[in-house]
Protein backbone atom coordinates (compact mmCIF):
# COMPACT_ATOMS: atom_id res chain seq x y z
CA UNK A 1 0.00 0.00 0.00
CA UNK A 2 3.46 2.53 -0.72
CA UNK A 3 0.82 4.43 -3.38
CA UNK A 4 -0.84 5.53 -0.81
CA UNK A 5 0.95 5.88 2.02
CA UNK A 6 4.33 7.93 0.61
CA UNK A 7 1.72 10.02 -1.89
CA UNK A 8 -0.80 11.34 0.34
CA UNK A 9 1.76 11.04 3.29
CA UNK A 10 4.12 13.45 1.24
CA UNK A 11 1.26 15.54 0.35
CA UNK A 12 0.16 15.92 3.81
CA UNK A 13 3.71 17.40 5.05
CA UNK A 14 3.67 19.64 2.13
CA UNK A 15 0.32 20.90 1.46
CA UNK A 16 -2.93 20.74 2.77
CA UNK A 17 -5.50 18.28 3.04
CA UNK A 18 -8.05 19.41 0.51
CA UNK A 19 -5.34 19.98 -2.20
CA UNK A 20 -3.85 16.60 -1.75
CA UNK A 21 -8.15 15.23 -1.73
CA UNK A 22 -7.95 17.37 -5.32
CA UNK A 23 -5.10 16.06 -6.93
CA UNK A 24 -5.85 12.39 -5.85
CA UNK A 25 -9.20 12.94 -7.84
CA UNK A 26 -7.00 13.78 -11.42
CA UNK A 27 -7.87 10.38 -13.04
CA UNK A 28 -11.70 10.75 -12.16
CA UNK A 29 -12.07 13.98 -13.58
CA UNK A 30 -10.24 12.62 -17.15
CA UNK A 31 -12.21 9.88 -17.43
CA UNK A 32 -15.69 11.56 -16.07
CA UNK A 33 -15.25 14.59 -18.87
CA UNK A 34 -15.51 12.67 -21.82
CA UNK A 35 -18.34 10.63 -20.40
CA UNK A 36 -19.75 13.57 -18.55
CA UNK A 37 -19.69 15.24 -22.37
CA UNK A 38 -21.41 12.18 -23.99
CA UNK A 39 -24.15 12.64 -21.35
CA UNK A 40 -24.55 16.28 -22.68
CA UNK A 41 -24.66 15.42 -26.01
CA UNK A 42 -26.94 12.42 -26.17
CA UNK A 43 -29.36 14.49 -23.32
CA UNK A 44 -29.70 17.50 -25.38
CA UNK A 45 -30.83 15.12 -28.69
CA UNK A 46 -33.34 13.45 -26.37
CA UNK A 47 -34.94 16.81 -25.82
CA UNK A 48 -33.97 17.07 -22.08
CA UNK A 49 -34.08 21.03 -21.30
CA UNK A 50 -30.22 22.51 -20.45
CA UNK A 51 -31.32 23.22 -16.67
CA UNK A 52 -32.42 19.61 -16.64
CA UNK A 53 -29.65 17.93 -17.88
CA UNK A 54 -27.65 19.41 -15.56
CA UNK A 55 -29.38 19.41 -12.75
CA UNK A 56 -29.56 15.45 -13.80
CA UNK A 57 -25.69 15.63 -13.08
CA UNK A 58 -25.96 17.52 -9.79
CA UNK A 59 -28.76 15.69 -8.63
CA UNK A 60 -28.59 11.94 -9.42
CA UNK A 61 -25.06 12.18 -10.15
CA UNK A 62 -24.38 8.28 -11.13
CA UNK A 63 -22.76 7.97 -14.92
CA UNK A 64 -24.27 4.77 -16.17
CA UNK A 65 -27.75 5.51 -14.95
CA UNK A 66 -28.11 8.79 -16.32
CA UNK A 67 -27.24 7.74 -19.78
CA UNK A 68 -29.69 4.64 -19.21
CA UNK A 69 -32.15 7.42 -18.51
CA UNK A 70 -31.89 9.61 -21.66
CA UNK A 71 -32.13 6.89 -23.65
CA UNK A 72 -35.85 5.81 -21.58
CA UNK A 73 -36.78 9.79 -22.04
CA UNK A 74 -36.24 9.73 -25.34
CA UNK A 75 -38.32 6.63 -25.88
CA UNK A 76 -41.24 8.02 -24.21
CA UNK A 77 -40.81 5.45 -20.96
CA UNK A 78 -43.10 5.94 -18.04
CA UNK A 79 -41.82 7.82 -15.14
CA UNK A 80 -42.10 5.09 -12.54
CA UNK A 81 -39.82 2.56 -14.67
CA UNK A 82 -37.51 5.25 -15.27
CA UNK A 83 -36.68 5.53 -11.53
CA UNK A 84 -36.92 1.97 -10.78
CA UNK A 85 -34.39 1.45 -13.89
CA UNK A 86 -32.07 3.58 -11.70
CA UNK A 87 -33.00 2.13 -8.56
CA UNK A 88 -31.89 -1.53 -10.03
CA UNK A 89 -28.85 0.09 -11.49
CA UNK A 90 -27.84 1.90 -8.53
CA UNK A 91 -28.45 -0.35 -5.64
CA UNK A 92 -24.36 -1.77 -5.61
CA UNK A 93 -23.87 1.57 -3.81
CA UNK A 94 -25.13 -0.39 -0.82
CA UNK A 95 -22.43 -2.60 -0.85
CA UNK A 96 -19.60 0.36 -1.25
CA UNK A 97 -21.01 2.68 1.21
CA UNK A 98 -20.96 -0.47 3.69
CA UNK A 99 -17.71 -1.29 3.23
CA UNK A 100 -16.51 2.43 4.26
CA UNK A 101 -18.37 2.67 6.94
CA UNK A 102 -15.92 1.11 9.21
CA UNK A 103 -13.60 4.16 8.35
CA UNK A 104 -16.27 7.21 8.84
CA UNK A 105 -16.50 6.67 12.68
CA UNK A 106 -16.62 9.34 14.55
CA UNK A 107 -18.07 11.51 11.44
CA UNK A 108 -20.83 14.19 12.45
CA UNK A 109 -23.95 12.82 10.50
CA UNK A 110 -24.74 15.72 8.04
CA UNK A 111 -20.61 14.83 7.13
CA UNK A 112 -21.54 11.47 6.51
CA UNK A 113 -25.06 12.59 4.50
CA UNK A 114 -22.63 14.92 2.24
CA UNK A 115 -19.98 12.23 1.91
CA UNK A 116 -22.62 9.09 0.82
CA UNK A 117 -24.21 12.24 -1.89
CA UNK A 118 -21.12 11.82 -3.93
CA UNK A 119 -20.22 8.07 -3.80
CA UNK A 120 -19.65 6.74 -6.66
CA UNK A 121 -17.97 3.64 -8.46
CA UNK A 122 -14.69 5.50 -8.83
CA UNK A 123 -14.84 7.57 -5.55
CA UNK A 124 -14.70 4.71 -3.54
CA UNK A 125 -12.29 2.93 -5.97
CA UNK A 126 -9.72 5.64 -4.79
CA UNK A 127 -11.37 6.04 -0.91
CA UNK A 128 -10.98 2.44 -0.09
CA UNK A 129 -7.29 2.41 -1.13
CA UNK A 130 -6.80 5.63 0.80
CA UNK A 131 -8.45 4.21 3.92
CA UNK A 132 -6.92 1.49 3.64
CA UNK A 133 -3.13 2.84 3.72
CA UNK A 134 -3.93 5.32 6.42
CA UNK A 135 -6.43 8.20 8.09
CA UNK A 136 -6.95 10.65 5.27
CA UNK A 137 -8.64 13.61 7.15
CA UNK A 138 -12.16 14.48 6.37
CA UNK A 139 -11.10 17.38 3.98
CA UNK A 140 -8.97 15.47 1.68
CA UNK A 141 -12.04 12.91 1.19
CA UNK A 142 -14.64 15.20 0.79
CA UNK A 143 -12.47 17.51 -1.69
CA UNK A 144 -11.30 14.04 -3.93
CA UNK A 145 -15.52 13.89 -3.82
CA UNK A 146 -16.20 17.45 -4.82
CA UNK A 147 -13.84 17.32 -7.59
CA UNK A 148 -14.92 14.68 -9.23
CA UNK A 149 -18.73 15.40 -9.43
CA UNK A 150 -17.45 19.35 -10.42
CA UNK A 151 -15.83 17.31 -13.19
CA UNK A 152 -18.67 15.49 -13.93
CA UNK A 153 -21.09 18.44 -14.37
CA UNK A 154 -18.60 20.52 -16.21
CA UNK A 155 -18.03 17.76 -18.59
CA UNK A 156 -22.22 17.86 -18.62
CA UNK A 157 -22.13 21.27 -19.45
CA UNK A 158 -19.28 21.26 -22.41
CA UNK A 159 -21.43 18.67 -24.12
CA UNK A 160 -24.53 21.14 -23.97
CA UNK A 161 -22.48 23.80 -25.41
CA UNK A 162 -20.00 22.10 -27.71
CA UNK A 163 -22.25 19.47 -29.04
CA UNK A 164 -20.69 16.28 -30.52
CA UNK A 165 -17.89 17.77 -32.57
CA UNK A 166 -15.61 16.34 -29.98
CA UNK A 167 -17.12 13.23 -28.62
CA UNK A 168 -14.58 11.33 -30.20
CA UNK A 169 -12.27 10.35 -27.41
CA UNK A 170 -10.60 7.35 -28.92
CA UNK A 171 -7.51 9.02 -30.14
CA UNK A 172 -6.49 10.29 -26.82
CA UNK A 173 -7.36 6.67 -25.20
CA UNK A 174 -9.81 9.00 -22.44
CA UNK A 175 -12.36 5.82 -22.54
CA UNK A 176 -9.29 3.83 -20.79
CA UNK A 177 -8.53 5.93 -18.26
CA UNK A 178 -10.92 5.20 -15.97
CA UNK A 179 -10.65 0.92 -16.59
CA UNK A 180 -6.83 1.65 -16.06
CA UNK A 181 -7.68 3.51 -12.66
CA UNK A 182 -9.38 0.20 -11.42
CA UNK A 183 -6.82 -1.87 -12.45
CA UNK A 184 -4.49 0.10 -10.32
CA UNK A 185 -6.99 0.68 -7.56
CA UNK A 186 -7.31 -2.88 -7.37
CA UNK A 187 -3.30 -3.77 -7.47
CA UNK A 188 -3.13 -1.52 -4.45
CA UNK A 189 -5.52 -3.00 -2.65
CA UNK A 190 -4.29 -6.44 -2.87
CA UNK A 191 -1.95 -7.65 0.11
CA UNK A 192 -2.22 -11.35 0.37
CA UNK A 193 -3.02 -14.32 -1.87
CA UNK A 194 -6.45 -14.66 -0.80
CA UNK A 195 -7.24 -11.65 -1.93
CA UNK A 196 -5.60 -12.14 -5.26
CA UNK A 197 -7.92 -15.40 -5.31
CA UNK A 198 -11.20 -13.25 -3.96
CA UNK A 199 -10.23 -10.31 -6.79
CA UNK A 200 -10.15 -13.94 -10.04
CA UNK A 201 -13.05 -15.80 -8.95
CA UNK A 202 -15.26 -12.60 -8.31
CA UNK A 203 -14.25 -10.93 -12.19
CA UNK A 204 -14.87 -13.96 -13.34
CA UNK A 205 -17.79 -14.99 -12.05
CA UNK A 206 -18.69 -11.31 -12.82
CA UNK A 207 -18.76 -12.01 -16.10
CA UNK A 208 -20.51 -14.85 -16.16
CA UNK A 209 -23.43 -13.63 -14.39
CA UNK A 210 -23.54 -10.61 -16.78
CA UNK A 211 -23.50 -12.74 -19.70
CA UNK A 212 -25.98 -15.22 -18.50
CA UNK A 213 -28.29 -12.67 -18.32
CA UNK A 214 -28.76 -11.67 -14.65
CA UNK A 215 -28.52 -8.08 -16.35
CA UNK A 216 -27.67 -5.30 -13.79
CA UNK A 217 -27.17 -7.50 -11.26
CA UNK A 218 -24.33 -9.12 -11.89
CA UNK A 219 -21.87 -6.80 -9.48
CA UNK A 220 -24.13 -7.26 -6.22
CA UNK A 221 -24.31 -10.73 -6.78
CA UNK A 222 -20.46 -11.58 -7.57
CA UNK A 223 -19.10 -9.29 -4.49
CA UNK A 224 -21.83 -11.54 -2.28
CA UNK A 225 -20.40 -14.66 -3.28
CA UNK A 226 -16.49 -13.30 -3.55
CA UNK A 227 -16.28 -11.53 -0.04
CA UNK A 228 -17.75 -14.63 1.22
CA UNK A 229 -15.93 -16.74 -0.15
CA UNK A 230 -12.94 -14.54 1.10
CA UNK A 231 -13.64 -14.66 4.59
CA UNK A 232 -14.42 -18.35 4.97
CA UNK A 233 -10.99 -19.36 3.00
CA UNK A 234 -9.42 -17.02 5.42
CA UNK A 235 -10.57 -18.86 8.08
CA UNK A 236 -10.05 -22.15 7.29
CA UNK A 237 -6.96 -21.18 6.45
CA UNK A 238 -6.15 -19.61 9.73
CA UNK A 239 -4.04 -17.03 7.11
CA UNK A 240 -3.94 -13.87 9.28
CA UNK A 241 -5.73 -10.91 7.35
CA UNK A 242 -3.93 -7.80 6.40
CA UNK B 1 -40.80 16.73 -23.91
CA UNK B 2 -42.75 18.30 -20.32
CA UNK B 3 -39.67 19.24 -18.75
CA UNK B 4 -41.96 19.91 -15.17
CA UNK B 5 -42.37 15.83 -15.94
CA UNK B 6 -38.70 15.48 -16.46
CA UNK B 7 -37.60 17.50 -13.56
CA UNK B 8 -39.76 15.31 -11.62
CA UNK B 9 -38.32 12.04 -12.54
CA UNK B 10 -35.00 13.54 -11.59
CA UNK B 11 -36.08 13.97 -8.46
CA UNK B 12 -37.64 10.29 -7.86
CA UNK B 13 -34.01 8.84 -9.28
CA UNK B 14 -32.02 11.07 -7.03
CA UNK B 15 -33.65 9.19 -3.84
CA UNK B 16 -33.43 6.10 -5.18
CA UNK B 17 -29.95 6.90 -5.97
CA UNK B 18 -29.00 8.25 -2.67
CA UNK B 19 -30.45 5.95 -0.14
CA UNK B 20 -28.40 3.18 -1.33
CA UNK B 21 -25.49 5.59 -0.93
CA UNK B 22 -26.68 6.87 2.57
CA UNK B 23 -28.26 4.28 4.83
CA UNK B 24 -25.39 2.15 5.18
CA UNK B 25 -22.84 4.38 6.18
CA UNK B 26 -25.39 6.50 8.00
CA UNK B 27 -26.42 3.20 10.35
CA UNK B 28 -22.98 1.39 10.16
CA UNK B 29 -20.63 4.01 11.05
CA UNK B 30 -21.90 4.57 14.36
CA UNK B 31 -21.53 1.10 15.13
CA UNK B 32 -18.93 -1.62 16.53
CA UNK B 33 -19.88 -4.08 14.16
CA UNK B 34 -19.14 -8.08 15.01
CA UNK B 35 -15.87 -9.68 13.67
CA UNK B 36 -16.85 -11.69 10.50
CA UNK B 37 -18.72 -8.58 9.61
CA UNK B 38 -15.87 -6.29 9.67
CA UNK B 39 -13.61 -9.38 7.89
CA UNK B 40 -16.37 -9.42 5.43
CA UNK B 41 -16.51 -5.99 4.66
CA UNK B 42 -12.80 -6.24 3.87
CA UNK B 43 -12.96 -8.20 1.40
CA UNK B 44 -15.53 -5.87 -0.11
CA UNK B 45 -13.12 -3.23 -2.30
CA UNK B 46 -10.96 -6.08 -3.61
CA UNK B 47 -14.40 -7.76 -4.81
CA UNK B 48 -16.23 -5.13 -5.99
CA UNK B 49 -13.82 -3.39 -7.75
CA UNK B 50 -12.99 -6.48 -9.47
CA UNK B 51 -16.62 -7.55 -10.34
CA UNK B 52 -17.19 -4.01 -12.05
CA UNK B 53 -13.58 -3.90 -13.89
CA UNK B 54 -13.41 -7.62 -15.34
CA UNK B 55 -16.67 -6.96 -17.32
CA UNK B 56 -14.94 -3.94 -18.68
CA UNK B 57 -12.23 -5.52 -20.03
CA UNK B 58 -13.42 -8.69 -21.54
CA UNK B 59 -16.43 -8.48 -22.30
CA UNK B 60 -17.64 -6.60 -25.95
CA UNK B 61 -20.65 -6.94 -27.70
CA UNK B 62 -22.08 -8.92 -24.68
CA UNK B 63 -19.86 -11.43 -25.95
CA UNK B 64 -16.50 -12.50 -23.96
CA UNK B 65 -13.10 -11.32 -26.12
CA UNK B 66 -9.91 -12.26 -25.19
CA UNK B 67 -8.18 -12.06 -28.75
CA UNK B 68 -5.22 -10.06 -29.33
CA UNK B 69 -7.60 -7.55 -30.98
CA UNK B 70 -8.99 -6.87 -27.23
CA UNK B 71 -6.94 -3.95 -26.18
CA UNK B 72 -8.32 -2.90 -23.23
CA UNK B 73 -7.18 -6.37 -22.02
CA UNK B 74 -3.53 -6.18 -23.43
CA UNK B 75 -3.76 -3.15 -22.08
CA UNK B 76 -4.61 -4.32 -18.71
CA UNK B 77 -0.82 -6.28 -18.15
CA UNK B 78 1.44 -2.98 -18.85
CA UNK B 79 -1.15 -1.24 -16.50
CA UNK B 80 -1.41 -4.22 -13.55
CA UNK B 81 2.80 -4.64 -14.13
CA UNK B 82 3.00 -0.61 -13.31
CA UNK B 83 0.67 -0.56 -10.34
CA UNK B 84 2.10 -3.76 -9.11
CA UNK B 85 5.60 -2.41 -9.09
CA UNK B 86 5.19 1.82 -8.32
CA UNK B 87 2.39 1.33 -6.53
CA UNK B 88 1.75 4.35 -8.54
CA UNK B 89 -1.72 5.32 -9.38
CA UNK B 90 -1.06 8.06 -11.73
CA UNK B 91 1.74 6.31 -13.84
CA UNK B 92 -0.46 3.12 -14.33
CA UNK B 93 -3.64 5.34 -15.56
CA UNK B 94 -0.58 7.14 -17.83
CA UNK B 95 1.33 3.63 -18.84
CA UNK B 96 -2.39 2.45 -19.71
CA UNK B 97 -3.73 5.10 -21.54
CA UNK B 98 -0.60 5.79 -23.57
CA UNK B 99 -0.62 2.24 -24.77
CA UNK B 100 -4.24 1.96 -26.13
CA UNK B 101 -3.79 5.40 -27.76
CA UNK B 102 -0.74 4.07 -29.63
CA UNK B 103 -1.95 1.26 -30.12
CA UNK B 104 -5.36 2.49 -31.84
CA UNK B 105 -2.50 4.72 -33.84
CA UNK B 106 -0.82 2.28 -35.01
CA UNK B 107 -3.24 -0.19 -36.26
CA UNK B 108 -5.66 2.65 -37.25
CA UNK B 109 -8.62 1.70 -35.53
Amino acid sequence: MTMGTTSSAKARSSKPGWLAGVIQAGPIVLGYIPIGLTFGVLAQKAGISTLNTLLMSLLVYAGSSQLIAVGLFASGAPALSLILTTFVVNVRHVLLSAALSPYLKGWRKREIAAFAYELTDESFAVHSARFASGAPSKAEVLATNATAQVAWIFGTWLGIVVGQSITDVKPLALDYVLPAMFIALLVLQINDRVQVGVALATGALSVVLLLTGVGQWNVIVATLVGATVGVIFETWTKQPSS
Amino acid sequence: MDQTAIFLTILGMMLVTYIPRLVPVWMLSSKSLPQPVVAWLRYVPVAVLAAMLFPALVVQDNQVDVGLSNLFLLAAFPTLLVAWKTKSLFGSVIVGAVVVAVARYVLGV
